[in-house]
């Protein structure tokens, strides 16, 4: 673990010396301010005093920010060839894997808590389901890691950033939206499957403030199972032949 | 710290690029790993510091196997990866708190360690630097610091000078002869003088198989036991007469022509034709210039055994 911390270091780091972090709260900052007070369907035009709107904008820009953050983390190492540096230091490849999700998903958690404001805002205009709004970050934040996971995973498979990137959007979308769509489309248990293995129904029903251990397990099942992948293709150098 | 390599394989689809290699190092060697490009030199390196696994055959440094124990191998192992590959976005002082950190160097030892290292590898200057924005010679610096950092016993050096000049060279080699008094160090490189130099033995590995491995010299007389002796005169009339002239000398195999009335006298082997070729162009009134005997130079060496 300590070992993890410490590669979760050195990639924070590099995404602040890059100025990639700055750049990410920004834009993430920009968007989701201008959709939630100030354009469309914004918080004024809905009159509710509630982080919906919010919770929503960040639901598709970090679908799309993610992978952008996550494609350099095991490509690059590899095109590089430092990759060959960190798996001969006394670190074990989960360390490595962990430590670059680590990373991703205190960039994220920065983001988020940067919009605190919003929320301290809101609760002066009107009453606010504070159940909701901290559901609304948890499940957010959940997500997140999901798709951190999954970029983790695209990153391991190859040494191409780009390609690094698409993948990480091709698998995400099964779950951002063709799962759903999909399980609208059949009846009984096969819908039922497709519907539970949509993002967009657990993110829902965690942001209404509803802890529900399907929707934990759902997440932390994607997450593990991300991690545990790119372990998988790290360490397959080893057996490589 | 003891190394010992045993039986290893390792194949690439039907390619064997590390054929039943076995070896043993004892602590304080310094041992080259020559042989040409693709020779199976960096997979075992690759294997030893357990970066890949072997298809068979098992690595024991002091006690442990690469097989059960990489963990505890990891710590005791430097490692300069060939084409040395760093995070360039970061500062050598940077990257150097990390690499010892992550080797698991306590807090308290990794500000001395560092000081250690920039000044072994002549970092002073340049300390402050993004690694990025370094010379491949300060690089390659920064590369061995890196390898060196946790106090290793055993270093492995994957073509530590390639791409210094010369004065870095000297200065990496010095420091390798430095470290190999306690620590067990293993280079390659395909530069044969360089290995003559640091090394105290030498491995030659062709096609993924040891072919030789001995001390410098060991290898240069076990390879050819005939005498080279270049002969230098002054003559009068043509060169095929004075070729002839040599070739007659009973212990004489072959004569190559040389410009300037040189000549390279092979002899047979077991057999001196110095004090022959003496005494022939006393008798025929020739002008002894030079006769020296040629070393076996250990790029013959390497030659004969790779090609």
């Amino acid at each position: 673990m300590r070992s993890a911390l410490i590669i979760a270091k050195r990639e924070l780091k590099s995404y602040f010396d890059s100025l990639m972090a700055y750049l990410l709260v920004i834009v993430f900052l920009g968007l989701s301010g201008f959709f939630t007070w100030l354009f469309g369907s914004n918080i004024f035009f809905l009159g509710q005093a509630s982080l919906q709107v919010f919770f929503n904008v960040s639901y598709w820009s970090f679908f799309f920010f993610i992978p952008a953050i996550t494609m350099r983390l095991l490509a690059e190492e590899k095109r590089t060839g430092t990759i060959e540096l960190l798996c001969t230091k006394a670190i074990s490849d989960t360390d490595i894997v962990v430590g670059k999700f680590l990373a991703c998903l205190f960039l994220i958690f920065l983001s988020l808590f940067c919009t605190l404001p919003y929320y301290i805002t809101i609760s002066y205009l009107g009453e606010v389901d504070h159940g909701a709004v901290w559901g609304g970050y948890v499940g957010i934040y959940l997500f997140s890691a999901s798709y951190i996971s999954v970029g983790v995973f695209a990153s391991s498979t190859t040494n191409n950033q780009i390609i690094a990137f698409l993948l990480a959007l091709f698998i995400a979308i099964f779950f951002q939206l063709l799962f759903s769509v999909v399980g609208q489309n059949f009846q009984g248990l096969g819908g039922r499957i497709f519907d539970y293995l949509s993002m967009g129904t657990h993110f829902q029903s965690i942001s209404r403030g509803v802890f529900d251990s399907r929707d934990l397990v759902y997440f932390f099942s994607i997450i593990v199972a991300g991690l545990y992948l790119s372990r998988f293709t790290l360490s397959r150098r080893i057996w490589r032949s | 710290m003891s190394v010992q390599v045993e039986n290893l394989l390792k194949c690439y689809q039907e390619q064997r690029a590390v054929n039943d290699v076995s070896f043993s190092i004892e602590t304080g060697e310094v041992v080259g790993f020559l042989g040409p490009n693709g020779a199976g030199k960096s997979t075992t390196m690759k294997i030893i510091t357990c970066y890949m696994s072997p298809t068979s055959g098992d690595v024991r440094i002091g006690q442990h196997s690469i097989l059960d124990a990489a963990a505890e191998i990891k710590k005791k192992v430097g490692y300069l990866p060939e084409s040395n590959p760093l995070y360039t976005d970061m500062a050598v002082m940077d990257f150097l708190y990390f690499s010892a950190e992550i080797q698991g160097v306590g807090s308290s030892r990794i500000p001395g360690r560092i000081r250690e290292m920039v000044d072994v590898c002549g970092l002073g200057s340049e300390k402050h630097k993004k690694i990025g924005e370094l010379s491949k010679g300060y690089k390659q610096r920064v590369g061995l610091a890196q390898a060196m950092i946790h106090d290793p016993e055993v270093l492995i050096l994957d073509e530590p000078t390639s791409g210094l000049d010369p004065n870095q060279i000297v200065e990496i080699r010095k420091l390798i002869k430095e470290l190999g008094k306690e620590k067990t160090v293993i280079l390659s490189s395909h530069i044969l003088s360089e290995v003559e130099l640091t090394c105290d033995r030498i491995i030659i590995i062709n096609r993924g198989r040891i072919v030789a491995d001995g001390k410098g010299e060991e290898l240069r007389k076990g390879l050819d036991k005939r005498e080279v002796v270049e002969i230098r005169i002054e003559f009068e009339g043509g060169t095929e007469e004075v070729k002839k002239a040599l070739l007659g000398i009973a212990s004489v195999e072959q004569v190559d022509e040389e410009d300037g009335g040189a000549f390279q006298v092979r002899s047979k082997p077991g057999l001196s034709s110095r004090k022959e070729l003496f005494e022939l162009c006393v008798k025929k009134g020739w002008n002894l210039l030079g006769l020296s005997k040629q070393e076996t130079r250990l790029e013959d060496v390497f030659k004969e055994l790779t090609q």
